[in-house]
């Protein structure tokens, strides 16, 4: 007679861990396959020398995708003849040209700095379709948790673990706690997908989420496109969790059917069944809920060096001396230093120097149409000396050319740049002059994410625009009203 | 990765909360393809500001570093490690790690310490004047001055970090145990092999 054991209501977390054990030890630390390992030149080239030191090989080229984002200059890369145009850093050459080297010496897939397909490996991992639902995905980049939004279980790690991944296509983990964000209501006009992960980081604080892996559900969530989810998962790291997830749904396996590497024919129909299994289950628990109402996001605006230094765009500076703990009136007041803002100003009141609209978080074509909505039949403030849009891959600026938008971005006095990482990090050669503030699309406020001594202020797409019309931070809702 | 046991020596007071991985190491700094030289550029835009911890004689060379709350919080860059073990770090002292961070840190045998606030608190004040001793084998922090700080510490990241086990070299002694996982997985989900497709 056949026994029926019902298994525990899961969570899609716990359903995902489980899928991927091969291996558990008695102290609960569990060998996990990887599905998707993501290269790029930056956090690769000691992992590859590492391998070769060892006489080890890659265990698993196929599941493995290489491309170039971080140090790729986002000026034009082939000459009218098509000949490459050198990169005039030879530490930022000889590093690409490392990775270029180490991706067919090791049997890896390589797309290569000119390809239509090159992009932020986040863009390009969801827009390829090697990024699919229920997976476990890694690449030597903590915005890994972007591709959560596709309900894979995807997590940043250090060349160390890039070596292990490449040597073994598995990682030695612990399971983390599990937290539901649930994001109740529906978004007010002009609050987007990165105002509510902002909001999100405003409330739990830059380590909320520190030992978790978080579950973002609710109406918002799921009203959201795969573009704003992958927003959304993208800053998990930014509130402390590792990895962040939306279940799979319609939304998800619309936006996937067809991509290059998408299962096709009858593994799509095969895969679809399965990805609809991984949903969390009624009755599950999670360590820890949080449950935030859409109604208590407006737009957003980070004006300290964390990005849990978040404000609606109609407050003002806060007084350090208005925190209850000690350690955080430090830091507020080393940030007000660093950011050259006092206690009480409008944030309305601050003036821009600087636009950046791209990065992992918002390059994506939405984000771009979202800022060009607001851009159109406008013109940058002469105030604003530099701004650039950086689509996320050759594919979003094609498309975005289809659409017109590029020549919405360069009337209105925006520089239109080829794909990459750009100025979220200042580290290729776009970067915003010391002293200088940059309204920007991308994730990080530290002291010198840009570049030395550069001063972030976080938005949306949206609120990017608004900021170059009018030279200061600015309240989309009145320029769209 | 060489064993450690212990660590013993005076102690950087920084104490600031949130030290993210810019602050760490500059992507700047990031352009390298080596794993060493990346102590010059630790601390950056800290050591810009003068009478900074890291440039006071009285800290140079010290082997210990305390700080605030998530330390190492933002970016997966394992060159912050590099950059803290470069500059002659080999243990540090917080109230919490972000995962990351913690994961690199122990990767390179560099101790990441997690201490309650009010036993942080104490450790800046005997740093200022005071070396601390930390013994991984008995999980203490102690001073001069009979403190003394247990801490926890992942049963196997101990063992891994008391011997200086090979990560990579143990866990290819489960290739077998692999094999037979990727054999499955080609059954049960064919999908995810891109040969498949």
């Amino acid at each position: 007679m056949a026994t029926i054991i019902m298994s525990a209501p899961q969570t899609l977390y716990e359903k995902i861990w489980n899928a991927h054990v091969v291996e558990q030890r008695d102290d609960g630390t569990c060998l996990i396959f990887i599905d998707r390992h993501l290269v790029h030149e930056v956090t690769s080239p000691q992992a590859f020398e590492g391998l070769r030191v060892a006489g080890r090989k890659v265990r698993r080229p196929d599941l493995t995708l290489a491309v170039p984002d971080h140090n790729l200059p986002t000026t034009a890369r082939r000459d009218g003849a098509g000949n490459r145009i050198p990169i005039a850093d030879p530490e930022s050459a000889a590093q690409l040209d490392a990775l270029e080297r180490n991706a067919p010496s090791f049997g890896i897939r390589y797309i290569a700095d000119a390809d239509l397909e090159q992009g932020i490996v986040h863009v390009v991992g969801p827009e390829q379709g090697f990024s699919l639902p229920g997976t476990t995905i890694v690449c030597g980049d903590s915005h890994t948790a972007s591709h959560g939004g596709l309900g894979a279980l995807a997590f940043g790690i250090g060349t160390s673990e890039v070596e292990h991944v490449l040597a073994t296509q598995t990682l030695q983990l612990k399971q983390s706690k599990s937290m539901e964000v649930r994001v109740d209501g529906e978004l007010g006009p002009g609050v987007t997908a990165k105002d509510v992960v902002l909001h999100i980081t405003g409330v739990l604080g830059a380590s909320g989420g520190t030992g978790y892996v978080i579950e973002y559900t609710g109406s918002v969530i799921r009203a959201l496109s795969v573009e704003g989810r992958l927003t959304v998962s993208n800053m998990a790291i930014e509130h402390g969790a590792r990895a962040g997830l939306v279940a799979p749904d319609d939304v998800t396996f619309a936006y996937l059917k067809g991509r290059p590497m998408a299962p096709k024919g009858a593994q799509w129909d095969a895969a679809v069944a399965y990805w609809r299994s991984l949903a969390t289950d009624a009755g599950a628990v999670y360590d820890k809920v949080v449950i935030i109402d859409a109604a208590d996001i407006a737009p957003s605006v980070t004006w300290g060096t964390s990005p849990e230094d978040v404000l609606p765009i109609t407050g003002s500076i806060p007084d350090p001396a208005s925190y209850a703990d000690p350690s955080k009136q430090v830091a507020a007041q080393k940030s007000l230093d660093y950011m050259g803002l006092s206690a009480g100003t409008k944030l309305t009141e601050i003036e821009v120097q600087n636009i950046f609209i791209g990065s992992c978080t918002n390059s994506r074509i939405e984000d771009l149409r979202a800022a060009a909505a607001v851009l159109k039949d406008r013109k940058k403030a002469d105030v604003v000396k530099w701004a650039i849009v950086v689509p996320g891959s050759g594919l979003v600026k094609r498309q975005a050319e289809e659409e017109g938008l590029d020549r919405i971005f360069t009337d209105a006095g925006f520089e239109w740049r080829e794909p990459g990482c750009s100025a979220c990090l200042g580290m290729n050669p776009d970067k915003v002059p010391p002293g200088e503030r940059c309204a920007s699309t991308s994730n990080r406020n530290f002291v010198g994410r840009q570049g030395p001594g550069a001063r972030t202020h976080l938005v949306s797409p949206a609120m990017a625009a608004a900021a170059a019309v009018t030279g200061r931070l600015t309240d989309v809702r009145e320029l769209t009203r | 990765m060489q064993p450690i046991s212990t660590v013993e020596g005076r102690a950087y007071p920084l104490g600031l909360k949130n030290v993210d991985t810019d602050i760490i190491i500059p992507a700047e700094w990031l352009k390298t393809i080596s794993r060493t030289g990346l102590g010059k550029g630790a601390f950056q835009s800290l050591r810009a500001v003068e009478g900074n911890v890291f440039d006071d004689p009285e800290f140079a060379g010290s082997p210990i570093l305390i700080a605030g709350d998530n330390f190492g919080c933002g970016s997966s860059r394992e060159h912050a490690a590099w950059a803290m073990a470069d500059l002659g770090i080999s243990a540090v002292i917080a109230p919490s790690f972000s995962d990351i961070f913690s994961g690199n840190a122990f990767k390179n045998g560099l101790l990441a310490i997690v201490l309650p606030q009010t036993a942080i608190d104490r450790l800046l004040e005997v740093a200022k004047t005071d070396p601390i001793h930390i013994d991984l084998e008995t999980q203490t922090v102690t001073t001069p001055f009979q403190d003394r700080f247990e801490f926890e510490i992942d049963p196997f990241r101990k063992h891994c970090l008391l011997n200086g086990v090979d990560e990579i070299g143990l866990t290819l002694e489960s290739s077998d145990a692999i094999g037979s996982y990727e054999s499955r997985l080609a059954q049960d989900r064919p999908w995810l092999v891109p040969s498949a497709i």
